[in-house]
């Protein structure tokens, strides 16, 4: 089914079709990866692919049209380019080890170490998070910054249009308006916000965390900003409190680090922010979480503020 | 089983990416082929950490602390692809933004209509 899709995705004219495949093909993928016992990761990767990723594809779709010319050549010499890779990646795993096995070279080392030694050492029942936020800090410290980065550059190429936003086609005083989206929206948003922070906060203990709630929360600004336009929505967050707070949460990440370095330990290392290790691990987590969350909430809705206040060619 | 599937739709997938990079004109296009072959490659990732028979990285009173060893998958692999899953996303919008940029100045999306790098 996910190949069928993406088929569908490859081969399709239409972009609008395209785009909205392109959301059901997460969600597919998504109920793979719970196959696969990483839940986490099918979390993530519903509310990123099948959310924002998807609003941000329609949003350039709205912007540049829907059109696309027919190639051309025939597509011979990309063919040929897929099958050579193809065949090389088949050829690499061919003396690998039977996937799957509790075995294999790969399982033999840090994870056994992680699972062993991670309800000792962090105390956190979700793995995932602990290897996440704890072991791994510096990594995600450094993907948080990615993410900010990306909001960075997003906003030195388009930048955020804060003063009277262009008429749009959903709020234009000549359009009716739009009781039932409005009225659902309205309702669904206080359980999205919600749900966002049980996301949030429950990380510790089951799937979840700083990532996807952050992404969560941003859709349900998202929907606001769909159904009532730009200028309710900057009424609601405005973009002079984003960004701030977008590099709060990396600070708020770093900072962390630097408290557990001050107290006389590594940086980013939790243990001694609290009398019991276990405890300041908890804290340490927590807080980094919550800068996690943050930046990538604000990231998110900047970002989509972004596309949202270029609609001049809508409607 | 589910490992082989999810192995071969992650490589099906990657070169289906890769094709569709090659093959289509629009921008846009191009940019959701890439998602297409990051997915991929995402789930080549978690497959690799995926052990049969086993449940998901998280301790509760069906797994207890003592068994964990033989009862649970690698966490490291879904942590490095939870994160990479953000990351994308930020690469996609950045990717979003330039194709934006470009329709901009040039009122299309066609690589056709982007003559200049070539020579």
């Amino acid at each position: 089914m996910l190949g069928a899709t993406a088929v569908a995705i490859i081969r399709l004219r239409s972009l609008f079709a395209v785009v909205m495949l392109s959301g059901i093909y997460s969600l597919l993928s998504a109920s793979i990866f719970v196959a696969l016992d990483a839940v986490d990761v099918a979390f993530t990767e519903a509310a990123v692919g099948a959310g924002i990723s998807t609003m941000l594809l329609l949003g350039t779709l709205v912007l540049t049209g829907h059109y696309e010319n027919e190639p051309a050549h025939k597509p011979l010499i990309p063919l040929v380019v897929v099958i050579v890779t193809g065949a090389v990646l088949i050829w690499g795993t061919l003396d690998m080890p039977h996937f799957g096995q509790p075995d294999n070279p790969i399982q033999q080392h840090v994870a056994p170490r992680y699972i062993e030694d991670s309800p000792r050492e962090v105390g956190v029942p979700n793995m995932v998070t602990s290897v996440l936020a704890s072991y791994r800090g510096y990594d995600t410290f450094g993907e948080t910054t990615v993410v900010f980065t990306a909001l960075v550059g997003v906003l030195a190429l388009l930048g955020v249009r804060q003063g009277k936003t262009p008429v749009q086609p959903y709020n234009h005083p000549d359009q009716p308006p739009r009781p039932v989206l409005q009225v659902m929206s309205k309702l669904l948003m206080p359980y999205i916000l919600l749900f966002a922070l049980y996301v949030q906060f429950h990380g510790d203990f089951g799937p979840g965390g700083g990532f996807q709630a952050g992404v969560i929360f941003a859709s349900g600004v998202i929907l606001y900003t769909l159904t009532f336009g730009l200028d309710d929505a900057y009424a609601m967050i405005h973009p002079r409190i984003l960004s701030p707070l977008a590099a709060l949460g990396v600070m708020l990440y770093g900072a962390t680090g630097v408290a557990g370095m001050l107290l006389g330990s590594n940086f980013l290392d939790y243990s001694v922010l609290a009398h019991d290790p276990v405890h300041g691990q908890h804290y340490g987590i927590l807080l980094i979480e919550f800068g996690v969350g943050l930046t990538v909430a604000c990231v998110m809705i900047m970002i989509f503020y972004a596309f949202m206040s270029r609609g001049e060619k809508l409607g | 089983m589910m490992d082989w599937i999810a192995m071969t739709t992650g490589f099906i997938l990657i070169l289906m990416g890769l094709y569709g990079a090659l093959t289509h004109r629009n921008i846009l296009r191009i940019i959701v082929s890439f998602t297409l072959a990051n997915t991929g490659v995402n789930l080549v990732l978690v497959s690799v950490g995926y052990m049969l028979g086993r449940t998901a990285p998280i301790l509760d009173k069906a797994v207890p602390m003592a068994e964990a060893v033989t009862r649970i998958i690698d966490p490291l692999p879904q942590a490095l692809v939870l994160t990479a899953i953000v990351i994308g996303l930020g690469i996609t919008a950045m990717m979003l933004t330039y194709a934006y940029k470009l329709y901009e100045a040039k009122g299309s999306l066609d690589i056709a209509s982007y003559r200049e790098l070539k020579w």
